[in-house]
């Protein structure tokens, strides 16, 4: 049979029972969609309630802000009317005895004094004290009653402080992430210099993992070359030495690092015995940034070399033996036709080691000590100890933000699809 | 370089270029001895079976490439770059990147990258292994008219005999790591030395029988009782066994008499219709797979299976090589 182009039918093209190709096509691809969504199913819920959810409730606890907006509501009400200068009048100091009284008794007062210590410290004595005094006090005036039981209740900055941290959300916990605070006049600006820390906190805990993922760079890629280079009988041992700290526990190989690394430890035993320290000389390698570094690049260094295997073993030999009959040098060889193509693989690696390595913790905890800690002990310091989850939250934001900006980076500089994982 | 897989071709190739070691023996190139010179200073060209097209440089970088490693000037190179690509008819196609060029494109500019320094000695190593049929013939005759062209000795890889026929003055026909026979295509066709090769080379019949007596070129020889003229080439004398080959299109089907020397009675058991000639299958001296070809001439077609023929064939025709 053959078609006319003249009469070919217009139009949408339709199927044996006469609707539309499209549709039906539609109709018989659904089953197929549906049985694919169920399949992931169970991973979506999964990731939805371990991954998105406790991040989006991380960001949220950032900025949320409920204890003094809960517990005093009066005062700030009466605050409102308030323009910031001097100190606020009779009704505002009489609503605040009145709350914090109330305060003590639903147990709350303790949240609210701690939550107002970290703006300004000295809060929670201050109300701890004035609420014990202010109980025997029957009746006003409460102003003068106040500031006779401490006279900071004159303060204005003290009142500012109340009625900023009485607003429901803020932003204030990026701020003190950020080692700003707002000034008493309102404005924005730097903590004094005795009291920044996160700030450079955040850029050692860039620096470590600059330094572990240029480490392991350094020492994967020898070992990744050999790796898929070598004939399989000697690859295979290699790839079983490469994965055997892999499968040991963390804190395992961590610990043995204390060992190894401590001032009375296997490496300045091994240095004092051949000379090159004295006894009294012996370095102290652990508790400190080389502690965290020598055990992070460790503990990370399968991370590199995995990527980089699996890059490399792909890359024929021929391509170094085409650049050697064309009368490159070895050397020149390797730099200029074989590096160029384990690219996909460097760039993969270093992404994975330097996020992994940017939100480590367990490490710089154990051998870190003092100068080799990182952010995210900080932030189980916030959630563990000082108990300020906001704080935390906020250094965790920030520190994904940063992640994805270095991300977004990597993508713009190399490309996310030119990275191979395997 | 011909020979089935696993016959040392390509092992042969990587000592000529210095990517093996050989345990004895010496490379010599121009009279310069080449065992311990590494193969960057060998001024080797090399194709390679899947091109090796560096793939993260353009199609021109690839050519500079062996120009920029020799300290050549930018100006010279991008001449030659220019000029080689002209020569593989894809001059419009320095900017792209190997993957964007088909088999064919990708052939042309590994041999434009292992011409472009102009070396003494080109080895290709089954370059057109990876190309359908047809491009592969057409590449043949370009590769041929560029060696004819620019008159530089190459080394060929292969496993296809015809292409190996189409494009050597010398093929060395490799078998068990030894060169079996080093000779002109028209002599390994015509002339084999030994079994291997007449069994390799072309279509052949085997008549395995034993040597009875000898006679200067020529011998008799004993096949299941039939007693064979034949020209003696490669066997260990009288009372030794011998493999007959003898080519499918020189036997002569029903000859006349007193034409040819040997000829015997014969049974046919197939037969195949080829248009220009027709394959007919024969039962002779106890050999079932013994194949005639019979030229598709005027009064030739009246054969039938089953029946009853002759055939014959010339002393000359029939080579006594070894077992």
């Amino acid at each position: 049979m053959t078609v006319d182009a003249g009469t070919a039918p217009s139009g949408p093209i339709l199927a044996a029972d006469g609707t539309p190709l499209k549709v039906s096509l539609r109709k018989a691809q659904r089953v197929r969609k549906l049985r694919a969504f169920a399949l992931v199913l169970p991973l979506l819920a999964f990731v939805l309630i371990t991954f998105i959810l406790p991040i989006v409730d991380m960001l949220f606890r950032s900025v949320d802000n409920p204890v003094v907006a809960r517990n005093l509501p009066i005062t700030l009400n009466v605050l409102k009317e308030w323009d910031g200068t001097g100190t606020p009048d009779e009704t505002a100091y009489a609503a605040i005895a009145k709350e914090l009284v109330e305060a003590r008794e639903n147990k709350e007062m303790g949240k609210v004094a701690t939550r107002l210590n970290f703006e300004t410290s000295g809060m929670r004595s201050l109300i701890g004290k004035s609420v014990r005094k202010i109980r025997r006090l029957k009746e006003g005036p409460y102003k003068e009653a106040l500031i006779k039981i401490d006279k900071r209740w004159a303060n204005t900055e003290i009142w500012s402080t109340i009625k900023r941290i009485g607003a429901p959300y803020t932003h204030v916990q990026y701020l003190a992430a950020l080692d700003m605070k707002t000034q008493p006049d309102g404005s924005v600006g730097m903590q004094p210099e005795d009291r920044q820390i996160y700030g450079q906190i955040f850029m050692r805990t860039l620096w470590i993992s600059l330094l572990v993922t240029g480490f392991c760079l350094l020492l994967a890629y020898p070992v990744s070359y050999l790796l898929a280079t070598l004939p399989l009988r000697y690859s295979n041992l290699l790839m079983v030495m490469v994965l055997l700290p892999f499968w040991t526990s963390l804190l395992v190989r961590t610990t043995s690092w204390i060992v190894l690394l401590q001032r009375n430890g296997v490496v300045n035993d091994l240095l004092v015995w051949v000379g090159i320290v004295g006894e009294d000389g012996r370095i102290q390698m652990i508790y400190n940034q080389t502690g965290t570094l020598v055990a992070m690049t460790q503990i990370l260094l399968p991370f590199m070399i995995l990527p980089l295997y699996s890059v490399m073993k792909t890359i024929s030999p021929s391509y170094m033996r085409a650049a050697r009959s064309l009368g490159a040098k070895p050397a020149t060889a390797f730099v200029r036709v074989y590096m160029p193509q384990t690219a996909a693989g460097v760039g993969a690696g270093c992404l994975l080691v330097f996020i992994l390595s940017i939100g480590y913790y367990i490490t710089p905890a154990l051998v870190g000590g003092q100068s080799g800690t990182m952010i995210s002990n900080f932030i189980a310091y916030h959630m563990k100890s000082s108990l300020n989850w906001s704080l935390a939250a906020a250094l965790g934001t920030i520190l994904l933000a940063a992640v994805l900006v270095l991300y977004w980076l990597y993508n713009k500089i190399v490309g996310i699809d030119n990275m191979k994982l395997g | 370089m011909l020979g089935p897989s696993g016959s040392g071709k390509t092992t042969c190739l990587m000592m000529l270029a210095g990517f093996e070691t050989p345990t004895h023996g010496k490379v010599i190139l121009g009279g310069n001895e080449l065992n311990n010179v590494p193969p960057h200073k060998r001024g080797i060209g090399m194709v390679f079976q899947n091109y090796a097209l560096f793939p993260h440089m353009t199609v021109a970088e690839n050519l500079a490439f062996p120009l920029e490693v020799r300290g050549m000037s930018k100006a010279d190179t991008e001449a030659k770059v220019r000029r080689a690509l002209d020569m593989v008819e894809l001059g419009d196609f320095g900017h792209r990147r190997p993957a964007q060029l088909s088999g064919g494109q990708q052939q042309r500019v590994a041999l434009a990258r292992a011409l472009v320094f102009e070396p003494d000695l080109v080895l290709m190593d089954e370059p057109l292994g990876a190309l359908d049929k047809n491009l592969r013939e057409q590449m043949q005759y370009e590769i041929k008219h560029i060696h004819e062209n620019l008159g530089m000795t190459v080394v060929y890889v292969t496993h296809d005999q015809s292409e190996a026929l189409t494009m050597s003055d010398r093929i060395a026909v490799f078998n068990d790591g030894v060169i079996q026979q080093l000779a002109p295509p028209a002599d390994l066709y015509e002339r084999p030395e030994n079994a291997f090769v007449a069994q390799f080379i072309g279509e052949n019949n085997r008549l395995v029988g034993e040597v009875k007596s000898i006679d200067g070129d020529t011998c008799m020889v004993d096949v299941g009782g039939n007693v064979i003229r034949s020209f003696s080439v490669n066997h260990d004398g009288v009372g030794s066994r011998s493999t007959l080959s003898l080519r499918p299109e020189r036997v002569t089907l029903n000859p006349a008499d007193g034409v040819f020397p040997n000829v015997f009675d014969a049974k046919v058991l197939e037969l195949i219709y080829l248009g220009d000639h027709i394959r007919c299958r024969v039962a002779v001296c106890g050999n079932d797979e013994f194949i005639v070809k019979v030229p598709n001439a005027h009064g030739q077609i009246s054969i039938k299976r089953g029946d009853d023929v002759r055939v014959g064939w010339q002393a000359e025709d029939c080579r006594a090589l070894d077992a």
